[in-house]
C-alpha cells in the first residue's frame, strides 16, 4: 500500500497481530464448548461464534501476509507463547457457563466496536473487513446481551454467579485496551484511532447495559496488562500445544 | 463469419453458466442468486476472472464454491484461462439475494431475509414470517442455527420449528 511508510506498516501489523490473535484464541475457546453447551441451543451458539472467530482471525492474518508475514497457518500454528498477542481475557480457560457467557460479552463489545471503528480506516483492506465482520458481530453481541440480562434477572444463584463472574472478567476485559507501542503512528494516519478511544466508547455501551441487568461493575479494578507484548498466563501454551498438535505431527496435513 | 467472433463470450454467458452452480449448503440457491459472484471479467480470447465475495468470513463452503465455479466453467471448451479470486471489495449482504432466490429458499423451508435491514438493528429477527404457513406469530428460538447463515425460529402458529436465512 502506498500510503505506508515502514513506521505505518510495523503499526498496522501491530493491531493486526492483536486482532488476530484475540480472535484465533477466543475462538479455540469457544470451540471447547461444542458437545458441553448447558443446552442444545448454547452448543450451536457457542460453536458458531467459534467458527466465525476463527475466519476473522484467517483473513486478518491474510492482511498481514500482504505485509510480509509468513502466512496464515504458519502465523497460527508455529509461534510460541512469547509471540502471541492476546488479552489474558481470551486465554483463560472456559470455566463455568457464567464465565465463559461473561467473558464474551465484555469482548465481544469491544469488538463489535473496534470493527466499527475501523469502518472508515485509511487502511482500506482493513476496513473492508471491519466492514464483513461488523454484520456478524452483531449476532454475537445480541446473543451475549439477551442471556447477561436473562440470567442477571433469573433467580438468586444465576445473579449471584453473573456477579462473581463480572467480578473476575473486568480486570482481564480492561486489558483488552492494553495501551500499544503505535497508538499515536495509527492515530495519525487515520489506521485506527486507538485503544483509549476504544476504550472510552466500550466503558459507556457496557456500563448502560450492566447497570440495566441490575449488576455492579467492580470498583478500582487494577487493569490486566502483558498479553500485548507477550507476556501470558499459564493458560496460553497448554491451549497452543493442544491447537497446534495434527500440524506439528504433519503440517501438510488435510481433511 | 470469424470463427473468433462466433465464439466470444460476454459477461451474460458467464453467469448464465455459472447459474447452475448452487451453494452446497444450500442447493436449491443458485451462486449467482445468492449475490457472491460480483465481478465476472472476459477477456477478448475468452480468458474469464470472476470475482467471488464470501457470505461470512467464517463460511467453510467458500473454498468449495470458487473449486465449484471454476469446474463448471472449464467445461466450456471455447473459453480461455479460468481464474475464480475470493475479494472483501464488494461487502456481501443478504440484500444482493436475488427475487428468485429468496424464492428458492423459501420453497426450501427457510424463511428468506428481510430486505434493507440496516447493521444494527436486530429485533428484526423476532417477528420471521413462517416459510410454511405465513405467520407472522413466531419467536426467535437462536441467532445461530446449523449453518453460519441461518437462525433458528418457533411458528405459534402452526407449531413448527423452522430455520431463518439470517439479514446481514
Amino acid at each position: 500500500m502506498d500510503f505506508f511508510n515502514d513506521k505505518h506498516v510495523e503499526a498496522a501489523k501491530d493491531l493486526l497481530y492483536k486482532m488476530a490473535d484475540d480472535q484465533l484464541i477466543i475462538g479455540h475457546r469457544n470451540s471447547e464448548w461444542t458437545g458441553l453447551g448447558p443446552i442444545l441451543e448454547e452448543d450451536i451458539a457457542f460453536s458458531s461464534m467459534a467458527q466465525d472467530k476463527l475466519g476473522q482471525s484467517e483473513h486478518l492474518y491474510n492482511l498481514l501476509h500482504e505485509l510480509g508475514e509468513a502466512d496464515a497457518d504458519t502465523v497460527a500454528f508455529t509461534r510460541n507463547e512469547k509471540q502471541f498477542h492476546c488479552c489474558h481475557l481470551v486465554e483463560l480457560p472456559i470455566g463455568e457457563y457464567d464465565f465463559s457467557l461473561i467473558r464474551h460479552f465484555l469482548f465481544d463489545m469491544a469488538e463489535a466496536i473496534r470493527f466499527e471503528m475501523l469502518v472508515d480506516s485509511s487502511y482500506e483492506n482493513l476496513a473492508r473487513l471491519a466492514r464483513k465482520f461488523k454484520g456478524e458481530i452483531k449476532y454475537h453481541t445480541m446473543h451475549a446481551n439477551t442471556w447477561v440480562q436473562q440470567l442477571a434477572n433469573g433467580n438468586e444463584e444465576s445473579k449471584t454467579r453473573m456477579q462473581s463472574a463480572l467480578n473476575m472478567a473486568w480486570p482481564l476485559a480492561l486489558g483488552i485496551f492494553e495501551p500499544g507501542q503505535h497508538e499515536t503512528v495509527l492515530a495519525e494516519a487515520n489506521i485506527f484511532a486507538g485503544e483509549a478511544a476504544l476504550q472510552e466508547k466500550w466503558t459507556a455501551e457496557i456500563t448502560a447495559l450492566i447497570t440495566k441487568a441490575g449488576l455492579t461493575i467492580p470498583n478500582d479494578a487494577t487493569p490486566v496488562y502483558g498479553g500485548r507484548t507477550g507476556t501470558h498466563t499459564p493458560h496460553l501454551q497448554p491451549l497452543l500445544d493442544e491447537m497446534t498438535e495434527v500440524y506439528s505431527i504433519d503440517p501438510s496435513a488435510d481433511w | 463469419m470469424d470463427k473468433i467472433l462466433q465464439t466470444k463470450y460476454t459477461e451474460n454467458d458467464i453467469r448464465t453458466f455459472l447459474k447452475e452452480v448452487k451453494d452446497p449448503e444450500i442447493p436449491p440457491i443458485s451462486i449467482v442468486d445468492l449475490g457472491i459472484v460480483t465481478k465476472i471479467n472476459v477477456s477478448e480470447t475468452n480468458d474469464v476472472h470472476v470475482t467471488l465475495t464470501p457470505t461470512f468470513a467464517g463460511c467453510p463452503a467458500l473454498k468449495i464454491m470458487e473449486e465449484l465455479v471454476k469446474d463448471r466453467l472449464e467445461k466450456e471448451e471455447a473459453l480461455g484461462k479460468i481464474t475464480v479470486e475470493t475479494s472483501f471489495e464488494t461487502t456481501w449482504t443478504t440484500d444482493l439475494i436475488s427475487d428468485e432466490g429468496r424464492e428458492a429458499l423459501l420453497k426450501h423451508g427457510l424463511a428468506p431475509p428481510k430486505q434493507n435491514v440496516g447493521y444494527m438493528e436486530l429485533d428484526v429477527l423476532s417477528d420471521t414470517p413462517c416459510p410454511f404457513c405465513s405467520s407472522r406469530n413466531t419467536t426467535l428460538k437462536s441467532p445461530f442455527g446449523p449453518t453460519l447463515c441461518r437462525s433458528l425460529h418457533y411458528c405459534n402458529n402452526c407449531l413448527q420449528a423452522f430455520e431463518g436465512f439470517k439479514p446481514v
